[in-house]
């Protein structure tokens, strides 16, 4: 398998948005690369930035691997692909918004009823229930990959709680940092501005109660959560507070913070939580993380949840081969990111095509996410795919099938030296109550094993600084 | 300000405070147990030092008799027990980590870069290395971190509960030392090079060999000690020091509310403050220590009432 490289083309001439990044790869000698991402890792280290990895001990910390050459993008590649993101965001919303209320999309027949309405992340709490300024994804992060330099695709979509903005910013700043002389060269976008984006629209979707300077605070699970350095990040930043279930609670239909001067009341709450675990009276009564009667109060109109509760139905990817035909119903326009081409497995001629073709496919849970519960045919040795098959048979619902893609690939620093590796691109989509809007960059996360295409973090991928460049 | 941040602020201090005192206390220890051996009884030196912090049945358990290098390392690296200087870097950065958004980001890669080094400090390393260096470094990194804090936080209601817990701990140190030597040296002649020696060496463990020669221009007498490290308010590890800075943290955190550990305080203050060192002598400076103690422990809980339970 050919994969595209983004600097070197398909032709072997270096990309224009490259020229920069190639002319210092050429000039800079190997070994004072080497030291320059030592210092990085120190740097890392030091400012704290480390993850924590479900299944090692509690606490354990981890730095993601950086990778010190950046990742670019044209003007023309990044224009196309920020309008693709901005329907697609529109239309998913738009589904949201009809799913609990008049389910247009479902009494036209495009998506299967049972679909949405028994899915386990369609929650019926929400039928009926404005939210406020209308929104229900905030903040969404949107996975797409390249094969060949026309075309972007959509991976999936990340609704509920999208992570990884931090990594952005912060490769960003270690980037600078180290290679102040590369950004005189290269007209790189600036992405600083992220966390202003973001605050100003968490405020534009305040309940109308709160009038011109609403109370935003950041709900976090917790140190021990894999994001809590992104949560913390975020929360100074914006000069919000960083709150715990703990230090909330509910009177009076409201919601108010415990503050050392009293309760204080909270307009809006950027939740990093997932829905389940918002409120043990509604979800999990043994979860000691959320607010008991918080739900209650959001149903009421008293506190903004961003994103909204329930959507999750529209980035489960037993519903994300339905986002093309959102965009047409919705806006009456034609998608401009495709999709992978997707076989869901419940449809036995689907599940029939798998099964015969496990070896050259990728097989995911259809409520999996990070990386966990995923099979890449052409990768997996012989056992793996007998016991994916096992599991797939089994409960075929749960799961959907891709071709292996070509992802493309961007020159990485190897023990080998510097060599292509597959990328990924997670940009950040803030949808606010008058407009979206795209901080020009992303989250590019690179397989650094050769050959890999997994690119999460829990499987050993890594990130580099992503460059959109200006005219 | 949240009642948790506010909470983890004051033991961040809390702890970073502890863990200096604790290298102070070793220092102090160590420089004893240098005298001459027909003076010393170093088993007793360190003995004293577990005594102060209550520990001597902790290690003993572990440890059995008193021995210096197991002593050193049970309160330096070891994180069975609390009282280790480990054990207090640890809680002050589990502290701090929760506060990220609050901290200045020098102050937490400050206080992150200690608690790196720490855990890189071994048993071997330590009593290689000498102890006494890695005692330096500690204080050198709290100096740090209280610097930091103090040229880049907010000087508002974050400082403040840092400062609050930062100068209850000194307090409480200062107090535990003076009353634990007042003890343990009352007995020895004044005159003889023992004496002078003793207390020299808590002087200097307190930072305050130079400053004593200084106010006072006289031998050492433990009575000016006491006077300097009770009464001074100009002295910086003085309790008349530790609560000037107390109820000024604490009138700027109550915000014109009448607070009952802001009362507490002022009656604490106002005794130091308007008491003569003649006076406490003859009523017992060791019994004056004690009922110093134990305000503070009240006055430590009456915070947690005031700020940390508003609901």
């Amino acid at each position: 398998m050919d994969a595209f490289d983004e600097m070197r083309g398909p032709k072997g001439m270096v990309a224009a948005a490259y020229q920069a990044i190639a002319e210092w790869l050429y000039a800079t000698p190997p070994d004072l690369l080497d030291d320059k991402r030592r210092e990085a890792e120190i740097l890392f280290r030091r400012i704290g930035i480390t993850f924590n990895v479900y299944g090692e001990d509690a606490g354990a910390e981890r730095l993601i691997p950086f990778d010190i050459i950046p990742r670019a993008l044209g003007p023309s590649e990044w224009a196309k692909l920020s309008k693709g993101l901005e329907q697609r965001v529109r239309a998913l919303d738009a589904f949201l918004s009809d799913i609990y209320h008049e389910q247009e999309i479902l009494k036209a027949g495009k998506i299967p009823v049972g679909k949405v309405l028994n899915n386990d992340l369609y929650r019926p709490e929400m039928q009926g229930i404005e939210v406020p300024g209308g929104v229900y994804v905030q903040v969404a992060g949107i996975d797409v990959v390249r094969t060949d330099p026309d075309h972007f695709f959509v991976l999936e979509d990340n609704l509920r709680t999208p992570s990884g903005v931090s990594y952005m910013l912060e490769d960003r700043a270690v980037m600078m940092r180290l290679f102040p002389d590369l950004f005189a060269k290269a007209k790189v976008a600036p992405i600083d501005h992220y966390p202003h984006e973001l605050l100003r629209t968490l405020r534009s979707v305040a309940p109308a109660h709160a009038g011109g300077d609403p109370v935003v605070a950041l709900l976090t699970p917790g140190p021990y959560n894999s994001a809590y350095f992104e949560h913390a990040f975020l929360a100074e930043e914006m000069g919000i507070e960083l709150v715990e279930g703990q230090d909330l609670f509910v009177q009076d239909d409201a919601v108010f913070m415990r503050t050392t001067m009293g309760p204080k009341r909270v307009d809006v709450i950027y939740r990093r939580l997932d829905d389940e675990f918002i409120d043990p009276l509604a979800f999990h009564p043994d979860s000691m993380l959320g607010v008991p009667g918080l739900l209650s109060v959001y149903r009421k109109g008293g506190v903004t949840l961003a994103n909204a509760l329930g959507t999750g139905v529209a980035d489960d990817k037993s519903v994300y081969p339905y986002v093309p035909e959102m965009v047409r119903f919705y806006l009456g326009e034609e998608p401009i990111l495709q999709n992978v081409p997707t076989w869901l497995l419940e449809r036995p001629d689907d599940l029939a095509y798998a099964l015969d073709h496990l070896s050259e496919l990728v097989v995911k849970e259809t409520q999996g996410s990070g990386g966990y519960g995923m099979l890449v045919g052409p990768k997996a040795s012989k056992q793996e795919i007998e016991d994916f098959r096992a599991k797939i048979k089994a409960n075929p619902q749960g799961y959907i099938a891709q071709p292996t893609l070509a992802l493309s690939t961007c020159p990485t620093f190897t023990d080998e030296g510097i060599a292509p590796r597959h990328v990924d691109l997670r940009p950040f989509i803030l949808h606010g109550k008058h407009s979206i809007s795209i901080v020009p960059g992303g989250l590019t996360r690179v397989a650094l094993r050769k050959g890999s295409l997994v690119v999460n973090s829990s499987q050993g991928g890594g990130t580099k600084d992503t460059w959109i460049l200006e005219e | 300000m949240l009642s948790r941040t506010a909470e983890n602020l004051y033991w961040t201090g809390r702890y970073m405070e502890r863990a200096e005192n604790l290298s102070r206390l070793l220092d102090v220890s160590f420089r004893a147990a240098l005298l001459p051996a027909a003076d010393a009884n170093p088993a007793a030196d360190w003995q004293s030092a577990l005594d102060i912090l209550g520990i001597t049945d902790a290690y003993k358990a572990k440890h059995g008799g008193i021995n210096q290098d197991s002593v050193i390392v049970f309160l330096t690296l070891d994180t069975s027990h609390p009282y280790s200087i480990k054990s207090c870097i640890d809680q002050s950065r589990e502290n701090a980590r929760t506060l990220r958004a609050t901290l200045s980001v020098e102050l937490w890669e400050s206080l992150n870069t200690t608690w790196l080094e720490m855990k890189n400090i071994s048993r071997q390393s330590l009593l290689e290395r000498g102890p006494r260096s890695v005692f330096d470094w500690v204080k050198e990194r709290s100096h740090l971190f209280r610097g930091v804090a103090y040229s880049t936080l907010l000087h508002n209601d974050a400082f403040h509960f840092l400062r609050l817990g930062t100068h209850l701990e000194r307090a409480d140190n200062t107090s535990r030392l003076l009353q634990a030597k007042d003890r343990s040296l009352g007995a020895l002649p004044p005159e003889g090079g023992t004496a002078y020696y003793q207390w020299g060496a808590v002087l200097r463990s307190v930072s305050a060999f130079r400053a004593y020669t200084q106010i006072y221009r006289d031998v050492i007498e433990p009575v000016r000690v006491a006077e300097l490290l009770i009464l001074k308010a100009e002295m910086p590890r003085s309790l008349r020091f530790c609560f000037d800075q107390i109820t000024n943290a604490l009138d700027a955190l109550s915000q014109g509310r009448d607070l009952e550990c802001r009362r507490l305080a002022g009656e604490m203050q106002a005794k130091l403050r308007y008491s003569r060192i003649e006076h406490l002598e003859s009523q017992g400076v060791g019994d004056f220590l004690s009922v110093i103690l134990n305000r503070l422990n009240g006055l430590g809980v009456q915070i947690g009432r005031d700020f940390l339970m508003t609901v």
